[in-house]
């Protein structure tokens, strides 16, 4: 199994406050991991420092190389892709127009668009159904599979979802986190935030678990799960 | 040599090599003095109002204007000294800026500038098309200034004035800086929640600024019209105010010495300018124009902070500069503290809150109270709706239904700052402290509802006992959280944690009843959470009453008295912590279930 | 006022709010794709202007001698940031996208002007040389500062006004200019109700450019592309998006916008180097009405600044600036009313 995405010894700050302080992860190709960890973990912080959305220190490598210096436009094109926990969408236009502009850094031609939009739509049926709808009427489960919609269009080599179940009732994030794992077998790899620390373990490989913008902890999500220490940093020890 | 005796020397060299200009130099260069001396009132004004407190205007050349129409018009209409044509002008363009600024300086964002652009061009327009104004040929002998019968018709003879009036401003502008109002005008650009957290009212602030800063241009109009003895609607043009607003960008912004430095550099370089452009080409003018416009832009591009900020990096001088720097503080009277409720007594208590956004229910129908003297910890997973509570407690959000009580008061539709001076003081998830500022000053700010003194005091500096009063609790409160003899450096520069514990402090000083900490503990590192929960400890022990809105379920654990844990916007449970933790439904709420 | 003067005061705003329409949505386009509230549009509409006016009368029209500069200036700049940066890859793309494709338009020009020319030739170049210079300018004054606040780039654009006036009297000189009509003589609406020519092109140019735009936005990629960027500036990025282009790509159809307000009103008004301000600040009257977001609302806002003026220029033609601009007083309180009053965003740094 060929490793396609390092972070190593990451630091970020806003202005002279540093959020995350030296991270380091791996994510193997094809496999889930998540990052999971109690609010102000540095998890959001980590995710918008790995698309280039925050300035960082330390090295980010892609596909075997070094990433650190570019800008997030360039590193969409490479295939990475963030759905972040904002989801970002563009609220005044249509759900057909988001799905579109999701394939921008692609320039697919038109049969390609269309053979994409159908892959979306057969997977979220819902979409289709709404396709000429503007993005912000939409309900909160609607708006995550929009968001996942368009970050598909870009056929994206590495998903980073930031809390694709952050809001939603039980039923849904059941729904979302179903669809996050039958992603694996399209072949794309996945770095799952979530607060919702058993459902994340529950669809990852790996997990590791952030405290106070450091790894407190990491290793395979079914130990993980059973960890008595994974309890205590959400809910404190006695 | 300590900073402050060299910059007093600094400021008596300038002061005397100011006051042997007119001996030295020959009439054009001293009329080029009186020229920088009157743009400099007029920048100083701006200094506070767009460079401290952030309120741009490109609108103040018209200030000046109206200043210098006002007192041209009465003196040259009735042959009345211009003596008596100050206060009119003055006081025309106080009002004038007084209904300009209630109208527009509410206006949020980019709309503000674009309205003094209104202005700005509006007012010459009007000069020029007032027949009682004389049109564009504007009004010509205008009286001189005179002192007895000494009329003052050379520019040397005006020049006093006009510095004597210069250092006057200067010293007001300091003095001002250095106060209750003046913490407040530095931390306008805090935005409306922070002044309001601490009890000051940011859009009386703001105006009050204003009408100060179009007095001061009014000042500059008004020693204009009597020295130039002519007026006319060119010299109070947008465009004028654009170079207003480039002196003060090139003198830094914020400095006040910036204001003199920055009037200093534009009107000598455009003096050496239209000296030598006729040397080189026969469109002299046209390209000063371009060559300034280039500057500014490049200033804008490379020195935002101004020419004088790479000078002052150097030197590592520091704008205003502490008032008390001595060791031995005579001892002073402390604030008078409000009387606090008898433990037990119910502080605050929440009726079936409920908070509805564009149809999404973020808090429903949430109750608890809180009682004097106890530690009550409100938590629950991110999108919980405890951010949404908590700023429905302080008045920052209007409940959609339901009824919030504080001692006693229905506070459900008071303002924010209503709240906060009946005693709730607050601190911020995202730490508003203003990080350019001492932390003496960011604490003070905390005590800004138990002072009085104004600006016209403050400037005039008869506000000595009250700010000593204000200095000694703010010190009183930095002991309290163990950070005694780091006062005086600039708050920015601490860590995240040190600056939490600011806040507290800040928060403190404004005696408060009830004290609401807004996720205290996130982003904090380990040892800095030990520190906060230990001075959280401390402070219960003192007696005072406090409730803390937080995520990390640990921090709160151990700590409070009693628990309310929030989910999907509903109150999940309520009670201490050991039984939160059991609690099935926590437990859930926290981890998720597993599938 | 009888009925008749409304009437034909009523005509003469309807071709004001023409060209506030055309400038109004390309303030709008601008400020919601860049944030830049993008004071010097009436400049480059006067730039156009006068470029037509030196093509009639056949001489050498300076804009030629401006654009150059301009890429002289920006190929300058980019290729030291870029060696700076050690890219010296993209140097080729740079000289050829900054310095030789905004000189094409030059070539026509220099090798036509002088001569008599046929006015949809000189109309046409006048518009082609014009459309390189807001990309250009952009580049040069606006590009280094895109991350600061809305602030910062209000007195940078303010100040580029100051500059574009500076470099019209330089290039162009103090005097006014009108340009040929294009079309002469009266139609008849109504009995007894004409209406010249020129004034329905006008209006009839002015809808069609409106109209081709919205089909722009609403049909192409590239169009939803732009919108994107405005309404969420962070997702246009998440998708691939680049901020530099899509403003590039905005400067570049703005520009075209204000040259088609200078050749539609050369005609009717005589146009100076600094005729530009006043254009450009009504037109933003309208915009502010549309709350520099919404494009309805600024064609609303074009009519009633056009009808406010031709109808206050009747009534004091002195003060008739001053009435538009008091309009503004109102505008901008009930846009701040009606706009979200999140002061917490105030928090701008400006140093």
């Amino acid at each position: 199994m060929t490793t396609l995405f390092t972070i190593d010894d990451l630091h970020v700050s806003y202005g002279k406050v540093e959020a995350v302080h030296g991270i380091s992860l791996e994510l193997d190709a094809g496999r889930i991991v998540s990052v999971i960890g109690p609010n102000g973990a540095g998890k959001s912080t980590l995710l918008s420092a790995a698309i280039g959305l925050l300035p960082s220190r330390g090295r980010i490598m892609f596909d075997g190389s070094d990433i650190s210096g570019l800008g997030v436009e360039d590193r969409v094109e490479r295939g990475l892709c963030l759905v972040p926990e904002t989801r970002e969408l563009f609220g005044e236009m249509s759900v057909l127009d988001n799905l579109l502009l999701g394939a921008f850094s692609k320039r697919p031609n038109k049969a390609k668009r269309q053979a994409l939009l159908d892959h979306v739509y057969k997977r979220f049926p819902r979409l289709a159904e709404r396709r000429h709808q503007h993005a912000d009427t939409l309900s909160g489960g609607e708006r995550q599979m929009l968001a996942l919609g368009r970050a598909l269009m870009s056929e994206p080599r590495l998903l980073m979802l930031d809390e694709p179940s952050l809001g939603l009732a039980p039923l849904i994030v059941q729904e979302i986190l179903s669809i996050v794992t039958s992603l694996r077998a399209d072949g794309v790899s996945i770095l799952l935030v979530e607060q919702n620390a058993l459902a994340a373990l529950e669809s990852s490989d790996y997990g590791y678990v952030l405290e106070s913008g450091e790894v407190a902890l990491h290793g395979d999500s079914q130990a993980l799960k059973s960890d008595e220490r994974v309890f205590e940093s959400y809910l404190g020890g006695v | 040599m300590s900073s402050l005796t060299s910059q007093r020397l600094g400021i008596l060299a300038v002061v005397a090599g100011l006051a042997i200009v007119p001996w030295v130099f020959g009439s054009f260069t001293v009329s080029l003095f009186n020229d920088i001396g009157m743009a400099a009132l007029v920048v100083l004004g701006l200094v506070l109002l767009s460079g401290v407190a952030g309120v741009i205007s490109f609108g103040h050349a018209a200030f000046v204007g109206i200043a210098a129409y006002a007192s041209a018009w009465l003196s040259t209409e009735y042959a009345i000294s211009p003596w008596f044509g100050l206060p009119f002008a003055l006081g025309v363009t106080a009002l004038s800026a007084l209904v300009i600024g209630a109208l527009t300086l509410r206006l949020g964002g980019h709309y503000l500038p674009l309205s003094t652009i209104a202005w700005g061009l509006v007012v010459p327009l009007l000069f020029g098309n007032m027949a009682m104004l004389g049109r564009h040929s504007g009004i010509s002998d205008i009286a001189p200034l005179s002192l007895g019968d000494w009329q003052l018709m050379t520019a040397e003879s005006a020049f006093y004035i006009i510095w004597i009036l210069v250092g006057l401003v200067a010293t007001f502008c300091y003095h001002l800086l250095n106060s209750r109002m003046g913490r407040a005008v530095r931390a306008v650009r805090g935005g409306n929640v922070l002044l309001a957290s601490f009890g000051a009212n940011i859009f009386h602030v703001r105006l009050m600024l204003f009408v100060l800063s179009a007095v001061f241009a009014a000042l500059a109009g008004w020693l204009y019209a009597h020295t130039n003895r002519f007026v006319s609607p060119a010299p109070f043009s947008l465009h004028v105010s654009i170079d207003y607003m480039f002196m003060m960008v090139v003198g830094g912004m914020t400095q006040l010495t910036g204001a003199l430095a920055g009037a200093t550099i534009v009107i000598a370089v455009k003096n050496v300018l239209q000296d030598l452009l006729p040397l080189v080409s026969r469109h002299a003018a046209q390209i000063q124009a371009v060559a300034f416009s280039t500057l500014f832009i490049l200033l804008l591009h490379h020195a935002r902070g101004g020419i004088l900020s790479l000078a002052s990096k150097m030197a590592r001088v520091k704008t205003p500069a502490p008032t008390q720097m001595h060791d031995a503080e005579p001892p002073v009277e402390p604030l008078p503290r409000r009387s606090l409720p008898d433990k037990g007594q119910p502080l605050l208590s929440v009726e079936a809150a409920t908070k509805r956004f564009k149809g999404l229910v973020a808090v429903n129908e949430v109750s608890f109270h809180v009682k004097s003297g106890e530690m009550v910890g409100l938590i629950g997973p991110n999108g919980a709706g405890k951010s949404t509570m908590f700023n429905l407690m302080t008045g920052t959000l209007q409940l959609s239904s339901g009824r919030t009580e504080f001692m006693g008061e229905n506070i459900t539709r008071r303002s924010q700052r209503d709240i906060a001076l009946m005693g709730m003081a607050r601190t911020f998830q995202h730490v508003k402290l203003r990080p350019q500022m001492s932390v003496l000053d960011n604490v003070a700010l905390g005590a800004h509802a138990r002072g009085q003194c104004g600006m016209l005091r403050a400037g005039f500096n008869l506000d000595t006992e009250e700010e000593r009063r204000i200095h000694a609790e703010a010190r009183r409160q930095i002991a309290r959280i163990g950070l005694e003899g780091q006062e005086m450096e600039a708050a920015g520069n601490m860590p995240l944690g040190t600056q939490r514990l600011i806040e507290i402090a800040r928060a403190l000083a404004a005696d408060p009843v009830l004290l609401i900490l807004d996720e205290p503990a996130a982003g904090l590192r380990k040892a800095e959470k030990q520190a906060l929960a230990d001075l959280l400890s401390r402070l219960r022990k003192e007696g005072v009453t406090i409730m803390i809105v937080e995520h990390d379920m640990d921090f709160v654990m151990k700590l409070v008295d009693r628990l309310i844990v929030m989910n999907f916007g509903t109150k999940l449970f309520e009670g201490d912590p050991q039984a939160a933790r059991a609690d099935l439904g926590v437990r859930e709420a926290y981890l998720g279930h597993a599938a | 006022m009888t009925w008749d003067i409304a009437l034909i005061l009523s005509v003469d705003g309807l071709a004001g709010a023409a060209i506030y329409l055309l400038a109004g949505l390309g303030l709008v386009l601008v400020f919601s794709v860049t944030r830049v509230i993008f004071v010097p549009f009436g400049d480059i509409a006067v730039f156009s202007a006068l470029t037509l006016a030196y093509l009639e009368a056949q001489r050498f029209p300076p804009t030629i001698g401006l654009v150059a500069v301009l890429a002289g200036l920006t190929v300058a700049k980019e290729v030291v940031t870029l060696i700076r940066r050690g890219q010296f890859r993209e140097l080729p793309r740079a000289v050829l996208g900054w310095g030789i494709l905004p000189m094409v338009p030059c070539l026509p020009a220099f090798l036509l002007a002088g001569r008599e020319l046929p006015a949809l030739v000189a109309i046409g170049l006048a518009l082609i040389l014009v459309v390189p210079i807001v990309p250009l300018l952009a580049r040069l004054v606006f590009h280094p500062i895109s991350h600061a606040s809305t602030l910062v780039l209000l007195i940078a654009a303010l100040v580029l006004h100051f500059l574009l006036s500076g470099l019209g009297l330089l290039f162009f000189g103090p005097e006014g200019f009108r340009t040929q009509p294009f079309l002469n003589g009266m139609v008849e609406l109504l009995p007894g109700f004409r209406v010249s020519l020129q004034v329905l092109l006008m209006v009839g140019t002015s809808l069609a450019l409106a109209a081709l735009f919205f089909l722009a936005f609403e049909r192409t990629l590239v169009g939803k592309a732009l919108r994107a960027t405005a309404v969420n500036r962070v997702g246009a990025q998440l998708v691939g998006i680049r901020p530099a282009t899509t403003a590039t790509l905005t400067y570049t159809v703005v520009s075209l916008l204000a040259g088609f307000v200078g050749i539609l009103i050369a005609p009717s008004t005589t146009m100076y180097y600094d005729s530009g301000l006043i254009i450009g600040l009504k037109a933003f009257v309208a915009a502010i009405i549309g709350g520099l977001s919404s494009y309805p609302l600024t064609a609303l806002g074009a009519i009633a600044v056009g009808m406010l003026e031709s109808f206050a220029s009747f009534w004091n033609g002195a003060m008739k600036d001053v009435i538009v601009f008091s309009l503004l007083i109102p505008a901008l309180l009930v846009r701040s009313h009606f706009s979200n009053h999140s002061d917490d965003g105030s928090d701008e740094e400006e140093v």
